[in-house]
C-alpha cells in the first residue's frame, strides 16, 4: 500500500480508493456476477464452488460465506458491490449498515430516527480513542 | 435532489403513504407541481451509477448518455417497474461536442442502462406515469471509487453545460437535475452517520454563494458528510448550469430516509 492518506484518521470509515479497488476487484466483480439470474442460482446450490470460479483470495472468500461485511470492506470492498450480495440475500442496506456498527436492528433504526449519528464525536479516531478510554 | 434506493421501492411497493415515507414524498408535492407547470423539453440527468451499467472494468469519471434510449436495469432484484427512459441524441451529442472542446473529456456512452440513481429522482418529480413526460439525457458521474471529480470541476463542467445548451439551434427548455446525498454513510462502523448542520449549510450556499461550496475539499465531504456524502458534488453541475443569481422556488430537507438525509432544492434562473 502506499503512503497514508489524509482521510485515513476519519474512524471507522474505509474510503474505496484507486488502492482498494485493485485489491478488490474480484471480490467486487463476484458481488457484481449476482446481477444475472443464472449465477444467482449457481451461488446459492454451492457458494464455495462459485466463489472458486473467481480469482479472489481465502481471506476474501471466507469473509463472503461468513458474511462478514466489515471484514470484506477492509479487503477492497466496495459497498455498492456489496450490495448485490446482501440484495440476493434479501437484505437491505440498513440491516447491513446495522450490523458493520455492531448495533442491534432496533438500536440503528431507532439511531436514525433520532437523526443519524451525529457529527461530534464522529470526526478523527482520536474521538473515538477518547471515548472508549 | 436524493435517489436512496428504498424510497423507489417504497413507491413500488405501495408504501409511500406509510408514515414513515409520507413525511419523504409530502416533501416531493410542490415539486410535481412545479415540474408539472415548467414542463420541461429535456431533463439533463446528473447522477452517478451504482456498479450497475459500470463495473470496475472501466470507471468514466463523467459518461454523458448519448442513446436514443435507456432501458432500466436489473439491479439484482428485477428492474424497476419504471418506464423506458428516452434520451434526446441531438441535444447529447451537441452538449458532448460542445464540452470537450471547452476541455472537459467526458466519455460519451452510446449504450447504458439506467440504474435507481436516474430512476428514483424522476420517481420523486413524476410519480408513477406510464411514460417520463419529457426525453431524458443522463450524466453519470463517478463517486464510487475515490476520488469523484472535485466539486470545483464539477461547477466548471456546468458551466460549459449552460454554455452548450445555450448554443443549441434548437430553443429548448432544460431543467437540469443534480442528484444525490446528502449527508450519508453506509458503510463500516461509522455508518449512519448524519450532518444535518452541514446539510442545511450546502442548501443556503447553493442558492447564495456556490462558489463557496466550489472550495470544499475531498477530505471535508469525507470527514463532514460520510463516506458517500461525497456525492454531493454533483449538485455543483446543477448549480454551474444556472445563472449566478437564482430564486429559491422550493426547499425540503428531511431526516431519515432509511440510512440517508433528504434534501431537496428547486432553483429558477430569476430572468
Amino acid at each position: 500500500m502506499g503512503k497514508p492518506n489524509a482521510y485515513d484518521d476519519i474512524p471507522g470509515t474505509t474510503v474505496f480508493d484507486a488502492q482498494r479497488s485493485r485489491q478488490g476487484y474480484h471480490l467486487n466483480m463476484f458481488c457484481m456476477s449476482l446481477m444475472k439470474a443464472e449465477n444467482r442460482t449457481a451461488f446459492k446450490a454451492n457458494e464455495g464452488a462459485y466463489l472458486d470460479r473467481f480469482p479472489m483470495t481465502g481471506e476474501q472468500k471466507q469473509a463472503v460465506l461468513a458474511r462478514d461485511w466489515n471484514r470484506m470492506i477492509s479487503l477492497g470492498g466496495n459497498i455498492y458491490y456489496l450490495a448485490k450480495l446482501f440484495f440476493n440475500d434479501q437484505k437491505s442496506f440498513q440491516y447491513v449498515a446495522a450490523i458493520m456498527t455492531g448495533s442491534s436492528q432496533e438500536e440503528y433504526a431507532a439511531m436514525m430516527l433520532k437523526g443519524g449519528r451525529p457529527p461530534e464525536g464522529n470526526r478523527y479516531k482520536k474521538d473515538w480513542k477518547k471515548k472508549r478510554g | 435532489m436524493s435517489h436512496v434506493p428504498a424510497i423507489g421501492a417504497a413507491l413500488d411497493n405501495g408504501k409511500s403513504g406509510e408514515p414513515y415515507w409520507k413525511k419523504v414524498f409530502d416533501g416531493f408535492e410542490r415539486s410535481k407541481e412545479w415540474i408539472r407547470e415548467v414542463k420541461p423539453d429535456v431533463i439533463l440527468l446528473v447522477y452517478n451509477d451504482h456498479a450497475v451499467a459500470f463495473s470496475l472494468d472501466i470507471i468514466p469519471t463523467f459518461a454523458l448518455g448519448c442513446a436514443a434510449e435507456f432501458p432500466v436495469a436489473d439491479e439484482g432484484w428485477g428492474p424497476r417497474p419504471v418506464p423506458k427512459v428516452i434520451g434526446h441524441p441531438e441535444l447529447a451529442a451537441h452538449i458532448a461536442q460542445s464540452v470537450i472542446l471547452d476541455e472537459f473529456d467526458l466519455t460519451v456512452v452510446n449504450k447504458m442502462e439506467v440504474d435507481h440513481g436516474l430512476t428514483v429522482p424522476l420517481s420523486l418529480m413524476y410519480g408513477q406515469p406510464k411514460a417520463w413526460p419529457c426525453p431524458v439525457i443522463p450524466l453519470a458521474v463517478n463517486v464510487v471509487v475515490y476520488p469523484p471529480p472535485t466539486a470545483h470541476r464539477c461547477y466548471q463542467l456546468g458551466r460549459a453545460i449552460r454554455k452548450a445548451i445555450r448554443s443549441y439551434e434548437e430553443d429548448l427548455r432544460v431543467v437540469v437535475f443534480g442528484t444525490g446525498g446528502m449527508s450519508h454513510q453506509l458503510q463500516g462502523p461509522r455508518a449512519g452517520f448524519i450532518n444535518s448542520k452541514f446539510d442545511r449549510r450546502f442548501l443556503n450556499l447553493m442558492t447564495k454563494d456556490p462558489k463557496a461550496l466550489t472550495r470544499i475539499t475531498h477530505l471535508e465531504l469525507l470527514r463532514e458528510t460520510g463516506s458517500e456524502g461525497i456525492e454531493l458534488v454533483m449538485w455543483l453541475i446543477m448549480r454551474g448550469a444556472l445563472d449566478e443569481k437564482v430564486r429559491e422556488v422550493h426547499r425540503f430537507y428531511h431526516v431519515p430516509a432509511s440510512n440517508t438525509a433528504v434534501g431537496h432544492l428547486i432553483l429558477e434562473n430569476v430572468k
